[in-house]
């Protein structure tokens, strides 16, 4: 790190940092056992969230240059924000992570494949959901044409590290454009309506996971929900925000905001922890701009997780039904400390016949997905995983459920490499319970179909 | 900065992946959870075993190079803040339980364990390790001995000290000599452990440490008194003691303090009552049944205006853990929370409390107050902001009034937290000029060097000081 660009990451720290919350801190220590860093580096006070926000307030004061012993720290860390649930202060580690990656990537110059990556898909694929759609067109293709065997039989997936290898494997078969692109845009519930939502589609779960996207929109059906689905609605921002673009991460707010107030719903409803997370901590994004302060807070009042609002309309009393195995569940971090939903699909769970729900040991600790750490951070990522794939196999579970696209490939990573595949499963908590629902009341499985029909 | 040459010494000891000075490492470690102080130390070393550690020490005291023993960093007396420099050794691979000895109900354990999985491994086998400072799930043992912590307990099982039987210690001139042992009985010389226990790492480096553990007791009860005003809480811990109840815990939260923490742990904490007494009694079904009547009884004698009983273990763990994130809670108010824990004889706790309310007054500064009332350990925590260096001049003032007054009152400056830096001005008011004299006496025979946590404690005149590492 040379010396202008200290110059420019401590003057942005300095312009950027919330002080008042570095404040808050006591650094009493609490959030150490909570860490994943703290605890996979062997207890490195570097890599711990008061480490963090000690190092944040060094560079603030003056006590510490930046260095890249500082950048890694902030690097490394998750942002799963496990920290935040058992600070008594209330510190709001989440923002302050924020803030720092802000000030460290608007000043520095990242290397070349990272920034030509970063900026790539920050400015120019995820908010634009007509790109997500032509990019993951392209793995269908792939994956389609034979380009896939092909590229396996050369061996080209070496070339790239060693998650990504594996994460090839897992991604799931990408549906055609066609199919992505009409989806409808008002659906009409098929039981007694009980509620009016609004669904967030996000840029992901809408294009590689259509098909989890789709059993959302059927289960809130069959629960009672009236569904609107804006079709001006973008991306979340969080993997922007995350990654200190947040400029571009409250264009795209805003952006969501107009698309939903049209919509006028009891609920906006969304099926990725990691989005959900985002949505509902609009209002602190965009808290020093007047004109959308208001409607941020309106907006985040009503967002609202697919397994909160399935518990709060009864769905879980209803006959759900799956073949004889035993269940675990992976929390979604940002579903658990951000939005604090976590009994509910448990509670879900619980609630199906024929299902043994075993709780995992640390179920609420991070997978290690966490947006692209897992690529930019594989090594660390893998570690935390082979111990999420330890805990995993102690429960015997068949089944493996998640709520966030994200921690979902991990999961069919963690099993892929662990080879597991005959006889382990990963599945998002939605497609699971419509596979529940539909099996239990007799009707015709709609993901095979929609599954055999998106694929002629 | 370490020079070269040493530094390369120090990684042939413990390799060169447990020698850190880079300056994040530096930072992370010039902390502890004490409020307003910090000094970067020159290096972090993590030694694997006691062979290394002693190897470590030598080293440093032929260069005169200061030594700071760090646990988890947790305590409140700025005991591990590297104050001249030095070297802060952690004990991230020292974390073993070596043994557990059913015969003689031992636990021997090497620092870096924490204290949390001392009590879980004891209550697993019907065991019980009872000393439980409010940062249990993170603070680590050698820690908890270097600074005799207390805890919720301390009223009727005492403190660490009470539960080392014998350590295992590298001394200042790199000797290892090992004191007490698996004894009830051991009158043969000096009482060395009871020497290191509390020395705040001023006396040499812990290695190993064994514990004695007790039966777990059989049940437990807890409940909640409600007071709509502190003197009556006050009065009611002391009516307990005199009708000759000691139970496990005795805490006292005023409503300040008991309004963050529901804040934070949102389990129906009665935020209405002026003061909560939170009491705990265990042992025989028999004797926890009729204690709890005859507490329930005092509370309401001295004007309780409710008392609440816990319905469930899982209840009563909970109202525990929330009184243990009391002093971080209350920093949901202010930037920044100072502590103390004067500490009086338990029947002079009304009037403490009552002084403390009066010290707030008259310097106008905001004082909540919690603690371990059963054994005389209050918690006045001021809430403050360390950039308003005005106030801080008066809680500063506000603090050396209340040190006055426990001490007047027959107590100490320092019940559990220790002196470290932050109350080193004010051992001459316990101690007296010649008591800090004889420990000054200890500490020169045993650190003649005075590498070992220079700064804490005691306000030794200091040797030439750390030459080798400019």
């Amino acid at each position: 790190m040379n010396t202008a660009e200290k110059q420019r990451i401590q003057a942005a720290f300095k312009e950027k940092m919330d002080y008042d919350e570095l404040m808050n801190c006591t650094r009493c220590g609490f959030c150490l056992p909570s860490c994943p860093t703290y605890i996979e580096t062997g207890r490195d006070e570097v890599h711990s969230p008061r480490g963090r926000i000690a190092l944040m307030k060094g560079l603030v004061d003056g006590v510490i240059e930046p260095s890249d012993e500082v950048k890694k720290s902030i690097d490394m860390c998750l942002g799963c924000r496990a920290c935040e649930t058992v600070c008594p202060s209330g510190v709001k580690f989440g923002r302050l992570l924020e803030q720092a990656r802000d000030a460290i990537y608007q000043s520095n110059k990242q290397s070349l494949p990272e920034k030509m990556l970063r900026g790539t898909f920050f400015n120019h694929v995820f908010p634009f959901q007509n790109r997500m759609i032509g990019l993951t067109g392209l793995l269908g293709f792939y994956q389609r044409s034979g380009a896939q065997k092909l590229a396996r039989s050369i061996g080209v997936m070496k070339l790239f590290p060693e998650s990504m290898q594996a994460m090839e494997k897992v991604l799931p078969q990408v549906p055609k454009k066609k199919t992505m692109k009409n989806r409808p845009q008002h659906v009409q519930p098929l039981a007694k309506k009980k509620k009016k939502v609004a669904f967030f589609t996000g840029c992901l779960m809408d294009t590689i996971f259509m098909q989890t996207n789709d059993a959302t929109i059927k289960l809130l059906q069959y629960a009672g929900c009236e569904i609107v689905i804006p079709k001006t609605q973008n991306c979340c921002g969080a993997l922007h925000g995350h990654s200190g673009e947040v400029a571009k991460a409250k264009e795209m707010a805003k952006k969501n905001i107009v698309a939903f107030e049209e919509a006028q719903v009891d609920y906006i409803i969304t099926n990725a922890g990691g989005c959900g997370a985002f949505l509902v901590e609009y209002d602190h994004l965009l808290r020093d701009d007047p004109e959308w302060k208001e409607r941020a807070e309106a907006f985040c009042r009503k967002i609202k997780d697919i397994t909160a609002v399935l518990v709060e309309l009864n769905f879980h009393k209803q006959a759900l039904s799956m073949p004889d195995q035993i269940v675990t569940y992976q929390d979604s971090c940002h579903l658990k400390n951000g939005q604090k939903t976590f009994m509910e699909p448990r509670q879900l769970l619980e609630s199906i016949d024929n299902v043994t729900y075993v709780e995992m040991k640390d179920a609420s600790r991070c997978c290690g997905s966490a947006g692209i750490y897992n690529i930019v951070q594989s090594e660390m990522s893998m570690q935390i995983l082979d111990y999420k794939m330890v805990q995993a196999q102690q429960t015997k579970a068949k089944t493996i459920v998640t709520a966030n696209p994200g921690c979902l490939l991990q999961m069919k990573l963690g099993i892929e490499r662990e080879g597991l595949s005959d006889q382990m499963q990963a599945v998002h908590i939605v497609d699971f319970l419509l596979e529940a629902y539909e099996n239990a009341n007799g009707i015709v499985s709609s993901q095979k179909e929609a599954a055999a029909a998106g694929m002629k | 900065m370490l020079a070269k040459e040493l530094k390369a010494k120090l990684q042939d000891i413990v390799g060169a992946e447990n020698v850190e000075d880079d300056n994040a490492s530096l930072l992370a470690y010039s902390y502890d959870a004490t409020a307003r102080f910090q000094a970067m130390p020159d290096a972090m070393v993590a030694p694997r075993n006691k062979t290394e550690v002693a190897a470590i020490v030598k080293l440093c005291n032929d260069h005169r190079i200061p030594i700071i023993a760090r646990g988890s960093g947790t305590n409140l007396c700025a005991g591990t803040t590297p104050a001249s420099g030095g070297i802060v050794l952690t004990f991230k691979h020292m974390n073993r339980i070596l043994e557990i000895d059913e015969e003689n109900l031992t636990m021997t354990v090497e620092p870096g364990v924490f204290t949390k999985d001392i009590f879980d491994t004891a209550q697993e086998i019907g065991l019980f390790y009872p000393p439980d400072p409010g940062s249990m799930h993170i603070s680590q043992i050698g820690g908890n001995i270097s600074e005799n912590s207390g805890g919720l307990r301390g009223l009727k099982y005492g403190v660490t000290r009470d539960y080392v039987l014998g350590l295992e210690v590298v001394l200042p001139n790199g000797e290892i000599i090992r004191t007490g042992g698996k004894l009830a009985k051991d009158v043969a010389g000096y009482d060395l452990t009871r020497l290191f226990v509390g020395s705040e790492g001023t006396l040499g480096v812990i290695t190993e440490a064994i514990l004695k553990l007790i039966p777990q007791p059989e049940t437990k009860k807890t409940m909640l008194a409600l007071y709509h005003n502190l003197d009556a809480a006050a009065e009611t811990v002391s009516a307990i003691i005199a009708n000759r109840i000691i139970p496990a815990t005795l805490e006292f939260l005023d409503q300040a303090t008991v309004k963050v923490v529901e804040d934070f742990a949102k389990i129906g904490l009665p935020t209405e009552a002026k003061a909560v007494l939170l009491i705990e009694q265990d042992g025989a079904p028999e004797v926890v049944e009729r204690d709890a009547e005859k507490i329930v009884k005092l509370c309401k004698e001295n004007h309780a205006f409710d008392v609440q009983i816990a319905k469930t273990d899982e209840q009563a763990e909970q109202l525990m853990t929330a009184r243990r994130s009391a002093l971080s809670a209350l920093s949901r108010l202010k930037p920044t929370t100072i502590l103390e824990d004067a500490t009086v004889p338990r029947s002079q706790i009304p009037k403490m409390v009552k002084a403390i309310t009066e010290i707030a007054e008259k310097y106008q500064v905001t004082i909540c107050t919690f603690g371990h009332a059963g054994d005389g350990n209050l918690h006045p925590t001021c809430l403050t902001d360390a950039r308003n260096t005005e106030e801080i001049a008066l809680v500063e003032k506000a603090f050396a009034e209340i040190f006055e007054k426990a001490v007047a009152l027959g107590g100490t400056i320092t019940g559990e937290h220790g002196v470290g830096m932050m109350k080193l001005p004010y051992l001459h008011l316990k101690a007296g000029e010649a008591g800090i004299a004889a420990m000054q006496n200890i500490k020169k025979a045993l650190d003649p060097n005075g590498i070992m946590n220079p700064g804490k404690m005691l306000a030794i005149a200091e040797k030439e000081k750390a030459g080798d590492l400019q």
